[in-house]
């Protein structure tokens, strides 16, 4: 084990970044368009640092697995993005969003870089609005706020319910015109499938061309990796179907370090599981726990309609155990306390695995008219998907697995342990400890890609020297001809399953055993279930049609392959951290109020997974010391 | 329920392309039309053939990959409905549905129901955008907007690129979606500064990738899923017009 250093630079907490972007090395304005960038993946992450790295001069190129940059998954984030613009004069301030947001990942992030977050936060806001992102107005003109959990202020910036939409397209648009200018080079429908490293740098990427299924390599400087979150590990999440960890997983085989990957968000407000076809999960917005209140029955096994449940046989559990924060706890706990509803038996809706959502009060407070204003687009959704009609009827809601804190290590400079290799975004590890806050994934992504990678990739450039292409191309051809036998090998095996099936069943292994509460033994069975399924996806794995043609079957069936090693090191991060925090929570580990108990003596670390081969991995840790925000037990009581 | 599928397959570019018959059995009224497209897959992966191919990504109506011509209707039946959120219950048993990619020379079909929409992309990169370089923004709050435009640019905004308003119009017109940019940039302040260059660099390209003219039918508003309004091809025109008076953007 070693211990890892996150280059966190020296001097005050507030002062660090300022010190650090003087003393780092500049690019001089000529010398930029010397350098190649390569950047995959296209959501706020990606887009926002290609345009940027773009407009400061250098040569970019960028990948996306959809037909449109556009339609990267941040597309879909729905609620808001927060910042310490304390417009609504109601205490909010760069400290108070840094300490409500170290507290709100349960002291699991770097204490440096979440200031850093806080302190770029205000300046996204300016560059969106400057852009032409339609934010949500006052009758004034200027900028409305709304209040999202784990914050006593109203700091979220939202455009309705498709927040992330509108920030996304922003950011497209401001890659598009480095397209337009010839700065930046698009490919779309590429899958990456590895890196090239030469002399131990990251120096290119082979992609597959996902309509002709070529092989194709693309070297540079340095590679930058915008992919996101692994959630679909769990095979029903509120990730997009394509989303996938492959790029990350494949980086990691090639030594790059993979940190807490056992950190996943159960988010609380989804609609609930129907039946067996079910291929993906729809998250209603945090926000809408503003004006919903969130209830079940009294009673076990109530089986009244919601309208037959009279107040006093209502258990309003958040507002109950949680009077200061009420429906606003942060979303770990929302969900936890929500499962343990339904185990109590006091579940609700056809399947007894919901709670209510209830919004008529609000209603009879502000009237529809404004409720329709605030979360119409997601009223609408809810009754596409259910058939009921949430202004008539409380929502039903149950957690699904969301977004992941987990992700490639990466150093205070956003690159990961292997040189050259920069991690942005959901993708990388670094700002929200074991649990994130709503609103603040738009905040990282945009802060990573806008702000923080072009000072950092500059002086990553300016203190290295590169060899040749030339002999790059040879590493890139040898790499190149390894992922043309990775599909062949796939598509030899000629079994009879389909791989959504095997995708499915691996879901269910982990949503059972490393999903919203763990314990060893379930850990355990875990770890004998997922390599078994992975043999069978080996010898059993059915895929027809051939390589060099569109086939989304061999797309599916790559990244369940790498879904099936990931899923391993997560139960087994999940073993080895013998504590409950955040979005992490071992059953062993708890007070009687079902509250998480940390282990700060023997956990206060980030736990870094070095891949050695073949089932092999080995643990290395960052330490995390708190200067600033005292280590203490998160009570939102 | 059961359902007869009528779907259009096409291996590639180059193929013709020809309708085939599937069954999709037992399909749960809770599922969605992709969902019920997955069932059929799967059965057809089980019994070695090749899986429909379709676009669709976030099945939640935002992302617009899904694209496809559900008996004669881009996205299906329901008005303000991606094909990803139209769900079984709006069918009955025993029903007849025809599937077909979307048809529009500046949208080629790549394989069964998935077309090449990179012509939205590149009218995009002609001016759908303010030209502000990351770091060079004022204060958020020192440009007021005001509530009526704010809440127009918005629902211009709201476009989610899918191209159903190509495939429903006669002519392939990409005017609904090129007036959505347009016009969500030109009620903003911001946006103004670049109003002339924008509009006739977008409607140019437009015409030169290949897409129709507008003639006022109104198809794209009725197919459009997220409600974005034949107004804004007004307000495109009245732009245009502006422009070519003001006589600077040429």
């Amino acid at each position: 084990m070693t211990m890892l250093d996150g280059r966190v630079p020296e001097g005050a907490i507030e002062d660090k970044w300022d010190n650090h972007k003087f003393k780092m090395k500049l690019v001089n304005p000529a010398n930029k368009r010397k350098y190649k960038v390569l950047v995959v993946g296209t959501g706020l992450a990606g887009s926002s640092a290609a345009a940027s790295l773009a407009e400061l001069g250098y040569q970019v190129q960028i990948f996306c697995i959809q037909d449109s940059p556009r339609r990267a998954h941040s597309i879909a984030a729905q609620g808001g993005i927060n910042a310490a613009k304390n417009y609504p004069n109601d205490g909010d301030s760069i400290y108070r969003l840094f300490y409500d947001t170290v507290k709100g990942g349960d002291f699991r992030a770097r204490e440096a870089n979440v200031y850093r977050l806080a302190q770029i936060s205000n300046h996204i806001i300016d560059q969106c609005v400057a852009q032409g992102v339609p934010f949500a107005r006052e009758y004034g003109g200027l900028l409305d706020n709304r209040s999202f959990g784990g914050a006593q202020v109203s700091r979220t910036f939202y455009a309705a319910g498709q927040t992330g939409q509108q920030l996304l397209l922003g950011a497209y648009s401001a890659l598009m015109r480095q397209v337009h200018l010839g700065k930046v080079q698009m490919f779309s429908r590429r899958e990456m499938m590895d890196l090239v490293l030469v002399d131990g740098q990251a120096r290119g990427i082979i992609c597959r061309n996902l309509v002709t299924g070529e092989m194709e390599s693309y070297t540079g400087e340095a590679v930058l990796l915008c992919t996101g979150g692994y959630g679909n590990v769990f095979y029903l999440s509120t990730n997009a179907m394509a989303s996938n960890v492959s790029a990350a997983w494949r980086v990691h085989k090639s030594g790059a370090f993979f940190a807490n990957p056992c950190y996943t968000q159960i988010h609380p407000t989804c609609i609930p599981v129907s039946g067996d076809h079910q291929s993906k999960l729809t998250l209603m917005s945090e926000s809408l726990r503003n004006d919903g209140r969130v209830w079940v029955p009294k009673q076990e096994g109530d089986r009244r309609t919601p309208k037959d449940i009279p107040e006093s046989e209502r258990d309003y559990y958040l507002e109950r155990i949680y009077p200061s924060f009420g429906n606003l706890v942060p979303r770990d706990v929302a969900s936890r306390q929500a499962k343990f509803r339904v185990d109590e038996k006091r579940g609700v809706g056809p399947t007894k695995v919901s709670v209510y959502l209830d919004f008529s009060e609000a209603i009879g407070r502000l009237g529809k008219t404004t409720i329709k204003e605030k979360y119409g687009n997601l009223f609408e959704m809810y009754e596409k998907i259910t058939g009921e009609d949430p202004y008539e009827t409380p929502m039903r809601i149950y957690p699904a697995t969301h977004y992941t804190m987990g992700g490639l290590w990466v150093d205070y400079n956003l690159m990961s342990t292997t040189p050259g290799l920069f991690v942005l975004g959901e993708a990388n590890f670094s700002d929200h400890g074991a649990n994130r806050l709503g609103a603040s994934a738009l905040m990282q992504g945009l802060a990573d890609g806008y702000f923080i990678i072009p000072y950092t990739l500059g002086n990553y450039l300016a203190n290295h020297s590169f060899s040749k292409v030339d002999g790059v191309h040879g590493t890139a051809k040898e790499m190149k001809n390894c992922a043309e036998e990775r599909v062949k090998r796939v598509l030899n095996i000629k079994g009879s399953r389909p791989t959504d099936e095997i995708h499915r069943e691996l879901g269910k292994i982990m949503w059972e055993y490393v999903g919203m509460s763990r314990n060893e033994s379930g850990l355990k069975k875990a770890l004998e279930e997922i390599p078994k399924l992975r043999n069978e996806f080996w010898s059993d794995v059915r895929i027809p049609g051939t390589q060099n043609e569109l086939n989304i079957e061999i797309e599916k069936a790559l990244r369940v392959a790498d879904f099936l090693e990931l899923a391993e090191l997560m139960a087994r991060d999940a073993l080895e951290r013998r504590e409950s925090c955040g979005g992490h929570f071992r059953e062993e580990y708890q007070t009687k109020e079902n509250e998480a108990v940390r282990n700060d003596d023997e956990f206060c670390h980030v736990a870094a997974w070095e891949y050695k081969g073949e089932g092999q991995t080995q643990r290395h840790v960052e330490q995390l010391a708190f200067n600033e925000v005292k280590l203490a037990t998160r009570s939102y009581k | 329920m059961n359902l007869t599928l009528r779907v259009w397959r096409q291996r590639n570019g180059q193929d013709q392309g020809h309708f085939e018959e599937y069954l999709a059995k037992d399909v749960s009224p809770d599922c969605s039309f992709l969902e019920m497209l997955d069932i059929v897959n799967i059965g057809l992966v089980k019994e070695g053939k090749e899986p429909i191919a379709f676009d669709h990504d976030c099945r939640e109506g935002i992302c617009g990959a899904c694209s496809m011509v559900i008996n004669g209707a881009p996205h299906g039946p329901e008005q303000l409905t991606t094909t990803c959120q139209l769900h079984m219950r709006h069918f009955q048993d025993g029903d007849r549905i025809v599937i077909e990619p979307f048809r529009a020379k500046a949208f080629p079909v790549l394989r069964d129901l998935v077309v090449d929409r990179s012509a939205f992309d590149e009218v995009t990169a002609a001016g759908g955008y303010v030209s502000v370089n990351t770091g060079s923004a004022q204060d958020a709050n020192a440009i007021p907007v005001p509530k009526g435009d704010a809440d127009l640019a918005f629902q211009a905004a709201t476009c989610i690129g899918c191209g159903a308003c190509v495939a429903a119009c006669k002519n392939a017109s990409a005017s609904l979606f090129v007036a959505a940019k347009v016009s969500h940039l030109a009620y903003l302040p911001q946006g103004r500064v670049e109003r002339v260059r924008r509009v006739f660099a977008m409607v140019n390209k437009m015409d030169e990738l290949g897409f129709g003219n507008c003639s006022n039918t109104g198809a794209c508003e009725a197919s459009c899923p997220k409600g974005i309004r034949l107004d804004f091809i007004a307000k495109m025109s009245r732009e245009y017009m502006r422009s070519s008076f003001c006589g600077c953007g040429r």
